[in-house]
Order: structure tokens, then C-alpha cells, then sequence
């Protein structure tokens, strides 16, 4: 299988607050808890990583 | 020329037996589908064939013929190879793989099996010879009992004792009682692992089984074991539910979690317990001086 894919990166980081990021990673603004994890959800998906919670309401996707 | 039939022929048919028996049907899918059966059973003929030939051929004399038998053994240094690839090629496809330690076991154990096989048949071949065909069945027969013996392999359980783990949450950290096993954001896959999950936690019984339980081809050749019967939810891009072995770097044992198609930690545990324990995972700390002394 000749793949290419991005592993034991951060893929996206989806935030409520901006202040609490910073950097060239992807990262979406949410509005609500809701929307977050709904976007988390969708991104892991997608990208085929899992989401993390860095229990500081920033969320990150890493394929592994 | 008739002498030398029976000979050939009750070394043939003992090394083949011994073959068959070592063939076994296996519940963690050895490659033992019909035609690798086939593939298997006819290179035990021959090897067993090889190695009915060799008494005769001494005893005739004829040197050649005994130097072309060892060079027509060498080729079963193949059979290793064969399994290897093919079994590696297989691993590629699958959600979870044997990993390299337990393929080049697998193969390991299909050459030696042909070798042994080899043995019964010389052995039988000249106790026949020597003596005569009765006695060399009987030789054949206790060479059989010898490798049935010698080739079964150790299990994980000899080693190892297994109690239940608890999984919890500490935070978005998921744990089988007090070692973390991996990061979880979303609180629903938190709320599916708690509810179908399985954790049992691995404790060595000596510093050996520590190390057995530190490598990594062991820890996926359990993790291939147990998925391989109890089945696991893990599906392509949706890895969270991926089963992992972590141990405890302070206490040495290892924690495995895993979400399965069939919840029963009780046939987990067993399971569990007789996986293989792959010769290059064994520890060998205590077979040492220095290693004994540290263990005190």
C-alpha cells in the first residue's frame, strides 16, 4: 500500500478562545461546546486521526 | 533392493505421520487453509523422503547420493522465507497485524517442523535397518511423542498471572486502574468505551516475564490473538477504539485495553493466556549471574 499520510502530527486544532493557540497548524474558532465537537468529530473522521483534549478547551486531531 | 524398501518405505511413512500430526487446524488462522495444508503436507513428504534415503545410501555405499540428500535439505531453508512473505503480505490488509516478531516465530516453527520430520524418518529408517522394521516403527512412534513434546512452545499463562482491570476516565485520560493508556477528547467515545470496553491488567511473575511483557512483537502478538477471536469496533479512520497494551513503568506489569465484538472478560483472560511466548520476546535477565544477583 503506497500511502502518504501526515502521522503523529497535529492535523487541527479546533478552540473556542483564540488566545489559546498560536502557529501554522489549522486551526477552527468554534462557538459553542457543542459545535466543537461536533467540528472534532468531523475533522477526526475525515482525516482519519483521533481527538485529543487538552482539557484547557482546545481539542487537537492526530493521525496515529 | 527389498531391504532397502522397507527401510525407505517405514521411514517415509513415519516421517509423513509425523507431519500430519504436527499440522494443526488453529484457531488464530496459522496459514493452514486446504491448499497451505497441501503445501505443507507435501513438503513433509519429501523431507521425510530425504531423510529415509540417507541409511541406504551410506549402507550401499554411495556417497554422492548422500551429498545430494544434504544439498536437497538445504532447500528447506525456503519454507522460512515462504511463510515470511506470505504471512507479511497478508499482514498489510489487515485493521490488526500479527507484527514481525510473531511472523518470523510462525516460520520458525513451520522450517523445524519439516526438519524434525527428517529426523523421525532417518531415525526409524536405520533402527529398521539395524534391526528390523518392528523396532523401527517403534523408534518412529517414540521420535513422534518426542517432537510432539519439544515443538509444543510455552504460553503466556505459565508466565504471567491475569486479573480484571477497572477503566476510568482521570480527566480525557483513559486508564485501566492505574495505568494510562491514551488521550480521548470526544466525551461520546468516552461514554462507548466505558460501556463495552474491556481493561485486564498482565502481571509478571518473575523479571523474565517483565521482559517478555516489554517487548513489542509479544504485545501485538496478543493484541492479534485476542482481536482475532473476540473481534474488535476499530475501523479505518476511526482508530480510537484501537486495543493497546501499556505497562507500568515502576511495577512492571501490563494493562490491555480493548473494545470487542463479543464483551466476556472471561474469554479474554483465557485467551490471553495461551498466546504464544515468542522466542525472541523471552526474557533471559535471569538466566545470567549479573541478572540474578540484580533481581535480588
Amino acid at each position: 500500500m503506497n500511502e502518504t499520510s501526515l502521522n503523529h502530527c497535529i492535523l487541527a486544532i479546533v478552540c473556542r478562545r483564540p488566545e489559546k493557540v498560536s502557529g501554522a497548524c489549522p486551526t477552527f474558532i468554534a462557538a459553542s461546546q457543542e459545535e466543537q465537537q461536533n467540528i472534532c468529530l468531523l475533522l477526526a473522521r475525515i482525516l482519519g486521526g483521533i481527538v485529543h483534549d487538552l482539557e484547557n478547551g482546545v481539542y487537537i486531531i492526530v493521525k496515529h | 533392493m527389498k531391504a532397502y524398501l522397507v527401510v525407505i518405505l517405514v521411514g517415509l511413512c513415519l516421517g509423513f505421520v509425523d507431519r500430519c500430526v504436527m499440522l494443526r487446524n488453529d484457531y488464530r488462522h496459522y496459514p493452514t487453509y486446504p491448499h497451505g495444508h497441501l503445501t505443507h503436507l507435501a513438503m513433509g513428504f519429501i523431507a521425510a523422503g530425504l531423510g529415509a534415503m540417507v541409511v541406504p545410501a551410506i549402507s550401499k555405499p554411495d556417497y554422492v547420493a548422500v551429498t545430494f540428500l544434504v544439498l536437497a535439505a538445504q532447500e528447506f531453508r525456503n519454507i522460512r522465507n515462504m511463510e515470511r512473505e506470505s504471512l507479511g503480505k497478508l499482514d498489510e490488509n489487515k485493521l490488526i497485524g500479527r507484527g514481525q516478531d510473531y511472523i518470523e516465530g510462525i516460520a520458525k516453527v513451520f522450517e523445524a517442523r519439516n526438519y524434525l520430520c527428517m529426523s523421525t524418518a532417518l531415525i526409524s529408517s536405520a533402527v529398521t535397518h539395524i534391526w528390523s522394521w518392528p523396532l523401527g516403527i517403534v523408534a518412529g512412534l517414540v521420535c513422534i511423542l518426542l517432537s510432539l513434546k519439544w515443538m509444543a512452545g510455552r504460553q503466556l499463562g505459565e508466565v504471567i498471572e491475569i486479573s480484571r482491570g477497572k477503566l476510568h476516565f482521570a480527566g480525557s485520560l483513559l486508564m485501566v486502574d492505574d495505568v494510562v493508556i491514551m488521550n480521548v477528547g470526544l466525551p461520546a467515545t468516552r461514554e462507548k468505551i466505558l460501556a463495552e470496553g474491556l481493561g485486564i491488567i498482565l502481571h509478571p511473575q518473575d523479571d523474565d516475564a517483565r521482559m517478555t511483557l516489554d517487548n513489542i512483537g509479544q504485545r501485538m502478538a496478543i493484541i492479534y490473538d485476542v482481536v482475532s477471536i473476540l473481534g474488535s469496533k476499530i475501523e479505518i479512520n476511526e482508530t480510537e477504539l484501537h486495543p493497546i497494551a501499556r505497562k507500568n513503568p515502576d511495577k512492571g506489569y501490563l494493562a490491555l485495553f480493548i473494545v470487542p465484538n463479543e464483551p466476556d472478560v472471561e474469554s479474554l483472560i483465557d485467551i490471553v493466556k495461551k498466546v504464544p511466548l515468542l522466542e525472541s520476546a523471552q526474557g533471559i535477565g535471569l538466566s545470567s549471574l549479573a541478572g540474578r544477583k540484580a533481581a535480588d
